[in-house]
């Protein structure tokens, strides 16, 4: 089921949650929309629910235009990050409600209910646990119930609410590996919230970045983490260092001096130099690159990072180096970043 | 090694990293015998100079039964009456906001605050036959005050504030995320509120009921002026303990509370049972 937001605006108490927002989702893929706290989000997948109304703009599922269908109508399966589960009922009556609560003239007779929980059970591996209780199963367990209840009544799309946010990290590895092995073996149109850029690019066929109520960048995990439209996505998705740079006569110089990067078809005047810190190449002597001094040193993982002061300490920015590199506090350190990115500062 | 087995199985549960535990539980055990096991002692002891013959004539006067049978039976439908209204006023409080829902919220209270006499006279001034509202009844030939609707009546104004001060806090704590499942899985807000939201406040529901069904059993000040006190009618069994205690007969009064406490206690032990049953369940219920 293909879902398409056109032109979506949402306002609670007059503040805007989201601001003419579209987006195309299609059929069967795995879209995760991801942005920090209050960038719009979760509004968003609210309203796809229909658990919200949009104050303007449109829901599509398929042609059919879903805006004013409410969410019973709307035949969505949607995973809580608290699962919110019915706590009264067994795990068994959880994944039936959706089916048990049909009027009698659509609800599958009751063998039939209890062979589809069997299934579903199987399928979120939680066979045998039908009769336990929610307080009597784990996080990750909770969850995986919380999945099959949604999965129970057939939904159009599946959506999910930072569904890994409550667990801890070693579940949520595998807990997201294996929504990744479902998605693809069950081929539902599934909407996810993060604000996990790692599940975000690891997960989903297309990442949509959002940021203060509006979309800046929808792409593949290659597009938004090696094109990213923004700065705001450079500095939100992996790491980036910046500088205050000035773009003239197709180079890119740093205050009076050209750090050997050419700038072919970007906008002249002041702009922001963006790059990751692991992507560069160090030089021996500076014939145009840049030219730091170490200010800082942290152990990273697999790597050392160093803090550099440029430009007679007017700025700072952060590079990795090996661990074995002897680079020393106060030491010079020449070097040009592999790839970069360039956004005009002049707007 | 059987040494250590001995102890640690008196230790019930695992003992607790705060320190202080022995000497809290030991005043609570001296505090709780103080306050109620030896006044109660006293009771049973004051009834054990009785015979069991005569005991069991007491126990089966015509009079006792039909004084245990309006106390227990009035205070279990006063209880049940208050659960349904108690609960929707807990909804209304809760969900809904509207001016003087504070002033509401407050006026539930009252019942506790007002002496249980006050409320009792005016409750019979209005449900006489020819008071404000008794006047209402009394061409359809039915009688509130001086019979057991009245009675119960008084027990629903007195147990009111037992059910919602228990239910409130619980409905209030509900998440709306499992409403909001319930309706994503279809159910309309009838399926949602009877299948869903109900269920889950059952525990709170029955601790309401049940302290109201004790409050109810054991009123005596509200009941006593609406009750006309009738013999065989509308003789409640606290004033039946009362009468005895006026005739000097104090073995015969002490008889009569401790099967009203022997009940009470069975019945409060059963409703707990069942509650820490489901809390096992449904955990912090």
């Amino acid at each position: 089921m293909e879902v398409t937001v056109s032109n979506v605006t949402k306002e609670f108490a007059r503040f805007p949650a989201l601001n003419d927002v579209s987006l195309d989702i299609r059929s069967g893929e795995l879209i995760a929309l991801l942005g920090p706290s209050g960038s719009g989000k979760t509004t968003l997948l609210r309203l796809i629910a229909g658990l919200d109304q949009p104050t303007n703009g449109k829901i599509l599922f398929g042609r059919e235009d879903a805006s004013h269908k409410s969410v019973q109508e709307r035949n969505i399966g949607f995973v809580f990050q608290h699962y919110a589960l019915f706590r009264h009922m067994t795990v068994a009556d959880n994944i039936a409600f959706g089916l048990n609560v049909r009027p009698s003239s659509t609800r599958p007779p009751k063998a039939e209910i209890r062979k589809r929980v069997a299934d579903l059970l199987e399928m979120v591996q939680l066979s045998g646990l039908e009769k336990r209780y929610p307080n009597q199963l784990s996080g990750g367990q909770r969850q995986r119930v919380a999945l099959a209840r949604a999965m129970a009544i057939e939904p159009r799309v599946l959506l999910l609410d930072e569904p890994f946010g409550a667990l801890d990290a070693k579940v949520r590895k595998e807990l997201r590996k294996w929504l990744r092995e479902f998605h693809d073996r069950t081929g539902h149109t599934t909407v996810f919230v993060t604000h996990d850029q790692e599940e975000a690019l690891e997960l989903a066929d297309r990442v949509v970045v959002m940021s203060q109520g509006k979309i800046e960048q929808v792409g593949s995990a290659d597009d938004v983490y090696d094109k990213p439209g923004s700065p705001f996505v450079h500095r939100f998705i992996g790491e980036a260092s910046e500088l205050p740079v000035r773009v003239e006569n197709g180079e890119v110089w740093l205050d009076d001096r050209t750090v050997g990067l050419k700038a072919d078809g970007a906008a002249e005047g002041p702009s922001s130099l963006f790059f990751r810190p692991h992507d560069i190449e160090f030089l021996s002597g500076c014939g145009g690159c840049f030219d730091g001094v170490v200010v800082g040193s942290r152990r990273l993982a697999g790597a050392r990072r160093l803090e550099l002061e440029l430009g007679g300490s007017q700025y700072r920015v952060e590079v990795d180096v090996p661990v074995d590199h002897p680079a020393a506090l106060r030491s010079q350190i020449n070097f040009r970043p592999k790839h970069w990115q360039l956004f005009s500062r002049s707007v | 090694m059987t040494s250590t087995t001995a102890s640690t199985r008196w230790r019930l549960k695992e003992p607790s990293i705060i320190p202080g535990f022995g000497l809290t539980l030991g005043f609570s055990l001296a505090y709780l015998c103080l306050i109620i096991l030896i006044p109660l002692a006293g009771l049973i002891f004051r009834a054990s100079s009785l015979s069991a013959s005569e005991f069991l004539s007491i126990l089966t006067d015509e009079r006792t039964l039909a004084a245990l049978k309006i106390s227990f039976g009035t205070a279990l439908i006063a209880a049940l009456i208050n659960v349904v209204f108690g609960v929707l006023i807990c909804w209304v409080l809760v969900r809904y906001d509207f001016p003087g829902r504070r002033l509401i919220d407050a006026m539930v209270d009252l019942p506790f605050a007002l002496p249980t006499a006050v409320a009792g006279i005016a409750l019979s001034a209005l449900y006489a036959p020819k008071g404000w509202i008794g006047a209402w009844f009394t061409p359809f030939d039915i009688r509130i005050a001086y019979t057991p609707i009245g009675i119960t009546i008084a027990l629903i104004f007195i147990g009111l504030p037992f059910v919602v001060r228990t239910v409130q806090p619980v409905m209030e704590e509900i998440d709306r995320e499992v409403e909001e499942a319930a309706a994503t899985l279809g159910a309309n807000r009838f399926q949602t509120v009877f299948k869903v939201l109900l269920p889950s406040l059952l525990p709170a529901i029955m601790t309401g009921f049940a302290l109201a069904f004790a409050r109810g059993v054991g009123e005596y000040g509200s009941v006593v002026f609406i009750a006309g006190n009738i013999p065989y009618v509308s003789e409640i069994a606290p004033l039946l303990i009362v009468i005895r205690l006026e005739e000097f007969n104090y073995a015969g009064a002490t008889a009569i509370a401790t099967i009203m406490l022997v009940i009470s206690f069975a019945m409060l032990l059963i409703i707990n049972l069942i509650q820490s049953w489901s809390r096992g369940r449904y955990g912090n219920g």
